[in-house]
């Protein structure tokens, strides 16, 4: 991949369910090998702009591009075997699997065995494999999470978007989540992630953007957006 | 002795069969999160494709049982995946049942159109050859049935717990998007567990072949014994449904065997009773099995609400049904005797499915026990009683008395029908209504102590004078519509109107609002019982002679069927829904047309289609066109959140009730 290709591009975006327009042209960039922060209020189109990319969702019009392909409308499990890897709001996990099988789903995706994944998986949290016979559905929610993240560092994607990783988790677990994620980053993965509390997402990304109302307002390094971001939040931009 | 062991050997086979035919109905109802009524009719025709090939064509076993197993059936179930199930897996239960149970009855009218009724029969694998262990003999396809319900067993076993395609199967069912997002293809998933579970419904049909009578529907209720197995693994277990379904085998065998020791002047003195008893053993299990199932948790932070037809106005009600009177006093003018017979028989039945616009349409419950509520009104006119203390009574006849003791006594056994069914929600409450309808079938209208008498009785009723001539009768049925009707629609206004339906959208909030959601249903199962339990009554006058036949328990799923496709939410859609099913099966057309009944099924099939997101029905769907045309103008482009999209009747479809709220 040559350095001038972004790992993502979103190019005047738009979306909606029925006659709800949610998304009125929303464009941004993330460069391989970042951590991009997606902020905004409730309702500002923040997991709708991530569904159209996971292929969830089928945009009304504009263009996503992921390593450089035009992929609207392709399907979200071809797009997850082409190396994206996507864990949805509210812990992406089978409760009704045990925490072993739901790694093992893993591999349809990766590249690496399912055995190397199920290692990989364990040695970096070992407390999932206190728990492998145990039903996902019955850990705690941090451990969901984790179980959730250990997809993205098992299965070297190119690109990794993260819906709401700090819903309903105490926050020292939100710490813990963003450390995992900033070691992702450093390992050379591109990282989406999208938040609602923006402190906590813009410690570890490097770059930050700002939507409102299905629109995007701002967009650069943590440090300038900052003024826009308290607007967003404190409801002088609605 | 040896009998004991002879029927212990009988009971373990045909157990073995059910549990062949349970275990495919758990894989895809474990898969898909659809319980497929159609499951025997599957078998069915396979089973008659069998026949087919090998006994009629005349080509090799060898050839014919693979390529009906391994190509045809599993190519059929692809298909069926394909075309219909993939759609209903996120619909509502009773959108899933009308589907299903259209397309159950679509095969069997399917299969009467290719394959005539009339004697077929196939031989036992092997001839029949029997190898003997001292007292009992145990014949080749005993030995074959045995040994295939076991590998059957292993094999799912290995499948879905110890390869990642099983894993993936029971992930679809948790997850279905969330599993894509894992980059596992969901829906070549769920196809092969169609293709399987059609593959295991040929087997089974297959297998029990040679010890039946080969007909259509028998061939496709046995399966119905299959599904109390399945419950007994609550849908999900496959070892515990080979346990339930092994269990019954059993238990229907010494049934049998226990009849066969008793004394033959017990079984005469019960009239029927003991023989009911006997053959009704399936059901009854199903029933006790329903009965120690865990009761299901209400369901938190699920908005299933869906968007119901208007309520007419008291003026467009009265305009109607003036409408419908004048009509019918003017149709029924210009026919002759014979012809008002059918009309009246016809009008009966959008009268008994009103009772089910209360139920299902209201109140969002499934009831496959509503024409035996019917008969249950039909039998207390047919029998009559006198009223104690009062010196009051009636025989067989039709009065304004019997109309009010119809009501109650019916409304009485759907109270009791409710307690047990309302552990129960959905699926498991139409599985226990059907499993009631046909123990009721057997133990209560074949009975001659309290029943029509063996199955083909009728007993004669009689009209009141004034209503002796068919034309007046039929008109006093289209009254008894529309009265009901205005019953109906006086309850859904009224605040017990709105408690039915805040119940149906969610249980949990009508509970933290401190209704009791249990005497709202225990009322409503009564209240519709009741409907339903009056419209008996005009159905056995209008016959003349109701009989056991009226109230087959089968007859339950076309009813059902049939005010489900036109739309069980509105009075119209009953109206049109029955009249239509009513020409179909009672009167008009089977008497000149046998053939078209089948045809007709598979064009109902075809509408359900229609149906997967409109659980208005057809009739829905018109009001829906008929609303949009007339408001066109400021409908079209509205931006959100301006007026059009908080005008009273907004496309809720589309507008993100099954979106996550807030996830936007």
């Amino acid at each position: 991949m040559s350095e001038h290709v972004n790992a993502l591009d979103v190019i005047d975006l738009t979306a909606g369910y029925g006659r709800i327009q949610v998304l009125h042209g929303v464009s941004f960039s993330v460069p391989v090998g970042t951590i991009v922060a997606l902020l905004g209020p409730n309702g500002a189109g923040k997991t709708t702009t991530l569904n159209c990319i996971a292929g969830l969702i089928d945009p009304m019009g504009g263009h996503v591009h992921i390593g450089g392909h035009h992929l609207n409308g392709a399907a979200p499990d071809r797009l997850a075997r082409a190396g994206l890897c996507t864990i949805p709001e509210g812990r992406g996990i089978f409760p009704n699997l045990t925490v072993a099988e739901n790694i093992d789903l893993f591999a349809f995706a990766a590249q690496a065995s399912p055995k190397e994944i199920q290692e990989r998986a364990f040695s970096q949290f070992p407390r999932l494999a206190e728990r492998r016979t145990q039903l996902a559905g019955k850990l705690s929610g941090g451990e969901q999470q984790m179980l959730a993240m250990a997809r993205a560092l098992s299965s070297d994607p190119a690109l990794l978007l993260l819906d709401e990783l700090s819903m309903g988790l105490a926050p020292k677990i939100v710490e813990d989540l963003y450390e995992i994620v900033g070691e992702i980053g450093r390992s050379g993965v591109s990282v989406l992630v999208v938040e609602q509390f923006a402190r906590r997402a813009l410690a570890v990304a490097q770059l930050g953007i700002v939507m409102v109302q299905g629109r995007v307002t701002a967009l650069g390094e943590p440090a300038d957006i900052e003024g826009e971001l308290s607007a967003a939040y404190l409801g002088g931009a609605a | 002795m040896s009998s004991f062991v002879s029927f212990t050997i009988i009971g373990i086979v045909l157990g073995s069969t059910y549990a062949i035919a349970a275990s495919g109905l758990v894989l895809t109802y474990a898969t898909s999160n659809v319980f497929n009524f159609a499951h025997g009719a599957v078998g069915m025709v396979m089973t008659f494709l069998y026949w087919e090939l090998y006994v009629h064509q005349g080509w090799p076993v060898w050839f014919v049982l693979p390529f009906i197993l391994l190509i045809v059936a599993p190519a059929f179930g692809l298909v069926m995946e394909l075309l219909i199930m993939r759609r209903l897996t996120t619909a509502n239960t009773t959108t899933q049942l009308g589907v299903t149970v259209g397309l159950m009855v679509a095969l069997i009218g399917a299969g009467q159109l290719i394959w005539k009724p009339g004697g077929r029969r196939v031989d036992a694998f092997f001839n029949g050859s029997k190898v003997s262990f001292g007292v009992v003999n145990v014949t080749a396809q005993q030995f074959i049935t045995l040994g295939l319900a076991l590998a059957v067993a292993l094999g799912l076993y290995v499948l879905l717990n110890r390869t990642r395609i099983g894993t993936a199967m029971r992930a679809v069912v948790d997850n279905r998007e969330l599993l894509a997002l894992h980059g596992a293809r969901p829906n070549v998933l769920s196809g092969l567990a169609w293709a399987l579970g059609s593959s295991l419904a040929a087997l089974t049909g297959i297998l029990l072949a040679p010890q039946l009578n080969f007909d259509h529907t028998t061939l496709t209720f046995l399966v119905v014994s299959a599904y109390a197995g399945a419950m007994v693994g609550r849908l999900k277990s496959l070892p515990l449904t080979f346990v339930g379904a092994i269990a019954l085998g059993l238990l229907t065998e010494y049934g049998q065997w226990l009849y066969t020791e008793l004394p033959t002047s017990w079984i005469t003195d019960s009239e029927g009773v003991i023989y009911g008893l006997k053959n009704s053993l399936p059901t009854i299990f199903l029933l006790g099995v329903m009965l120690v199932l865990p009761q299901e948790k209400l369901r938190v932070g699920r908005v299933t609400g869906t968007k119901l037809p208007r309520i007419p106005s008291w003026r467009t009600t009265m305009l109607w049904s003036a409408a419908l009177l004048g009509g019918s006093y003017l149709l029924t003018g210009a026919m002759g005797e014979a012809n008002n017979a059918r009309f009246g028989q016809t009008m009966c039945l959008p009268l008994i499915m009103l009772s089910l616009v209360l139920l299902v349409g209201y109140g969002g419950d499934v009831s496959l026990c509503q024409l035996s509520f019917v008969g249950v009104g039909a039998l207390v006119v047919a029998r009559g009683f006198d009223i104690p203390f009062t010196g009051l009574g009636f025989h067989s006849q039709i009065s304004p008395l019997s109309i009010v003791t119809a009501f109650l006594l019916t409304a009485v056994v759907g109270a009791i029908v409710a307690l047990p069914a309302l552990r129960l929600r959905g699926l498991y409450i139409g599985l226990g209504t059907l499993a009631i309808a046909g123990a009721m079938d057997r133990s209560v209208f074949e009975s001659g102590l309290v029943g029509f008498g063996a199955q083909g009785s009728t007993i004669q009723v009689t009209r009141p004078s004034w209503l002796s001539t068919e034309r007046s009768f039929a008109l006093a049925v289209v009254v008894a519509f529309v009265v009901t009707a205005w019953i109906i629609l006086a309850i859904r206004r009224s605040k017990y109107g709105r408690i039915l339906l805040a119940t149906r959208d969610s249980q949990a909030a009508c509970a933290t609002l401190g209704f009791s959601t249990t005497m709202t249903r225990v009322a409503v199962f009564a209240m519709s019982a009741g409907l339903a339990g009056v419209a008996g009554v005009f159905f056995a006058g209008m016959s003349v002679t109701p009989g056991t036949l009226n109230f087959y328990f089968f007859q339950n799923l076309p009813l059902l069927l049939f005010a489900i496709v036109f739309g069980v939410t509105s009075v119209t859609g009953v109206l049109t829904g029955g009249f239509v099913y009513g020409c179909i099966t009672s009167t008009f057309i089977v008497g000149q047309h046998p053939d078209l009944v089948g045809l007709a099924y598979i064009v109902v099939l075809v509408m359900l289609r229609l149906l997967v997101n409109n659980p208005n029905g057809l009739v829905g769907l018109l009001f829906d066109q008929s609303r949009r045309i007339m408001s066109r103008p400021d409908a079209v482009s509205a931006p959100p959140g301006s007026a059009a999209a908080r005008e009273p009747y907004p496309a809720t479809a589309g507008l993100g009730l099954e979106a996550p709220v807030g996830s936007a």
